[in-house]
């Protein structure tokens, strides 16, 4: 564990990654204490200049509301339907994958069918249908977030499955008629996990780039304080104040980064020998 | 001829793909509260139950969900997608309208994106690890994590607003009367910020995708012996390198053609583009269930079309694909 973090914090693109990370955490968590108010109503007059008021150093967008707060805001949402959204991606993807790539035959068949179908549906446009048949409260924006990212994962666990499920360590297990979730669950996922957490961070990344595309078309929640939400709500003002729209598209930019290097970090720290691929 | 049979076997193999796609689809919709019906009463302003109910024994809506599917998949197999109410026509007919755009546009950004991100991928893995590597890798990281929207949306504002160089949207110069060559030239002027927003991400991955498997191809036998027999890098390169390279970014290609249509659901929003994104967008916003399962449809159609030349590409550049089997 040592080494590992060793190997990790050697490298320098990964360690800035963790810092973007760990600043948009901390926007979220500070969020409530730094700006206390809620985010989303009027805060003064609309359409200052970033730095002209002191009160707003990152000015207030078309409808008087304080920029600044509604990006620490933000990232609490983006952030939580980023991580919720992931891990319902990765849940249903390792449960496939994991059935799948364990039995084989026609379960692995039917499931590969159903796989191959949400992969020939473009997401985004998969992602459309669903808030348009549920609504875009924000639970089902990110429920269907994670519906539409799992195959990618479903396919890694069922590759790792299908690799490891004739290892002598799972012969063992079966000898010692343990049953067969007991011996998915405990003894093949654990070593089939580490490349699925990694591709997690991709997954993340998508996820938070596809809500604020969402948002960005007015098809997000409208009650929440999104990034998405508030580059769409800059694109009437964009001739002039395009500091409306570029502010959050920035941070939705740096956290992404964020997100992905710490993957690509935690993927060299735990194969080292492929760095500098 | 045998690659041919071997894309036809998978063309083939796609087919129960598409039926699951369109099941699951119908079935989804149906738990959308409100039917066809209750959209177009809602378009006259109101009417009494009993017309209601005519209407739906005249649409067939009061058929069994199982009925009604067999139906539904009957007209697709004759490629009757059904009636748009808010358009006033079939759908199959408001698709073709949209459709020519969204494919200018996406093949004018994979083909971009594709060049540039192998030209870009070369560069980096032949300096691998100097700064033009670094520069490269650090540019295509960001690329990866800017929303194209977003990028659409500062374009405009550097290129269209600041030095008025670029139109801010549109796909024509609308009454100009333009013909011919001057029209190509008008609609390519006013596609170069649409393209080039949509190709970001993707030059991004082809960019990675490159320079690994550019490395990866670096390292084998029959390189050395290229070098060997005194050929000079850039022939090594060329000849040998780059088509052995080339093969997964063309298995990316097939991969990606699906988010690349989402993508230009985006992108032809930001750009006011009459596109099939923007009519999936529309359709969304204006309960249009018909036409939403129609682009549903014809863009699977256009994923799987996408995958056999892929298909049919890769075999060309690996021959050992068909004839390994």
């Amino acid at each position: 564990m040592l080494g590992f973090l060793r190997r990790y914090m050697r490298n320098p693109a990964a360690v800035i990654g963790l810092l973007l990370v760990l600043a948009v955490i901390g926007m979220a968590v500070s969020a409530p204490f730094v700006f206390p108010r809620d985010p989303l109503s009027l805060a003064g007059r609309p359409l200052q200049w970033p730095m002209d008021n002191p009160r707003f150093w990152l000015g207030t967008d078309n409808t008087g509301r304080d920029i600044a707060a509604q990006i620490f805001h933000g990232a609490r949402v983006s952030l939580l339907i980023g991580l919720v959204a992931t891990v319902i991606a990765i849940v249903i993807g390792i449960v496939i994958g994991a059935v799948s790539g364990f039995y084989g035959g026609w379960v692995d068949d039917v499931l590969m069918r159903v796989t191959e179908a949400f992969q020939t549906l473009p997401n985004f446009i998969l992602l459309l249908v669903l808030v348009a048949v549920f609504g875009s409260d924000i639970t089902f924006v990110t429920i269907a977030i994670g519906i539409v990212s799992w195959p990618p994962s479903a396919r890694l666990t069922r590759a790792e499955f299908l690799s490891l499920r004739n290892r002598e360590f799972v012969q063992a297990c079966r000898v010692l008629g343990m049953r067969d979730a007991q011996i998915i669950f405990r003894e093949i996922l654990p070593n089939a996990l580490p490349p699925v957490i990694v591709y997690a961070s991709v997954i993340m990344a998508v996820a938070i780039l596809l809500e604020s595309a969402l948002a960005f078309l007015n098809l997000s929640d409208p009650n929440v304080p999104s990034w998405g939400n508030l580059i769409g709500a800059g694109r009437g003002v964009l001739r002039v104040q395009w500091y409306v729209s570029a502010i959050p598209g920035v941070v939705i930019l740096l956290t992404v980064l964020g997100v992905s290097l710490v993957g690509q970090g935690l993927n060299d720290a735990l194969n080292p020998r492929l760095r500098g691929r | 001829m045998q690659i041919l049979l071997l894309a036809l076997r998978r063309l083939a193999a796609s087919l129960p793909t598409l039926l699951l796609i369109l099941v699951g689809l119908f079935l989804l919709l149906q738990l959308a509260p409100g039917d066809t019906v209750d959209a177009l009463i809602a378009q006259m302003g109101g009417g009494d139950p009993a017309m209601a109910e005519q209407l739906r024994t005249f649409y067939g809506l009061d058929a069994p969900v199982v009925v009604q599917l067999g139906r539904y998949l009957l007209r697709l197999v004759t490629l009757d997608l059904g009636f748009s109410a808010i358009y006033g026509k079939p759908v199959a007919e408001v698709i073709l309208e949209r459709l020519p755009v969204t494919l200018l546009l996406m093949a004018s950004a994979l083909s971009f994106a594709f060049a540039a991100g192998m030209a870009l991928g070369v560069v980096a893995a032949r300096r691998v690890n100097r700064w033009p590597d670094t520069l490269i890798s650090t540019l295509g990281l960001v690329f990866y994590a800017t929303p194209s929207f977003w990028f659409g949306m500062m374009g405009i504002v550097v290129f269209a607003v600041r030095l008025s160089w670029l139109p801010a949207g549109g796909f024509e110069e609308i009454g100009s009367g333009n013909a011919g060559l001057t029209r190509v030239l008008d609609i390519a002027w006013h596609l170069v910020l649409p393209v080039a927003t949509l190709a970001l991400t993707y030059l991004a991955t082809y960019l990675r995708i490159m320079r690994a498997s550019m490395l990866e191809v670096l390292t084998l036998d029959f390189v050395r012996t290229a070098r060997a027999k005194g050929l000079g890098e850039t022939a090594v390169v060329l000849r040998h390198v780059l088509r052995n390279a080339l093969l997964p970014g063309v298995t990316l290609m097939g991969l990606q053609a699906g988010t690349m249509l989402g993508g230009s659901v985006v992108v032809e929003s930001v750009f006011a583009l009459p596109g099939l994104g923007r009519l999936a967008y529309e359709s969304v916003v204006q309960r249009d269930v018909n036409t939403l399962l129609g682009i549903v449809f014809v863009s699977a159609l256009l994923v799987i079309a996408i995958n056999f030349i892929v298909d049919m590409l890769y075999a060309k550049l690996d021959p050992r694909i068909v004839s390994g089997r």
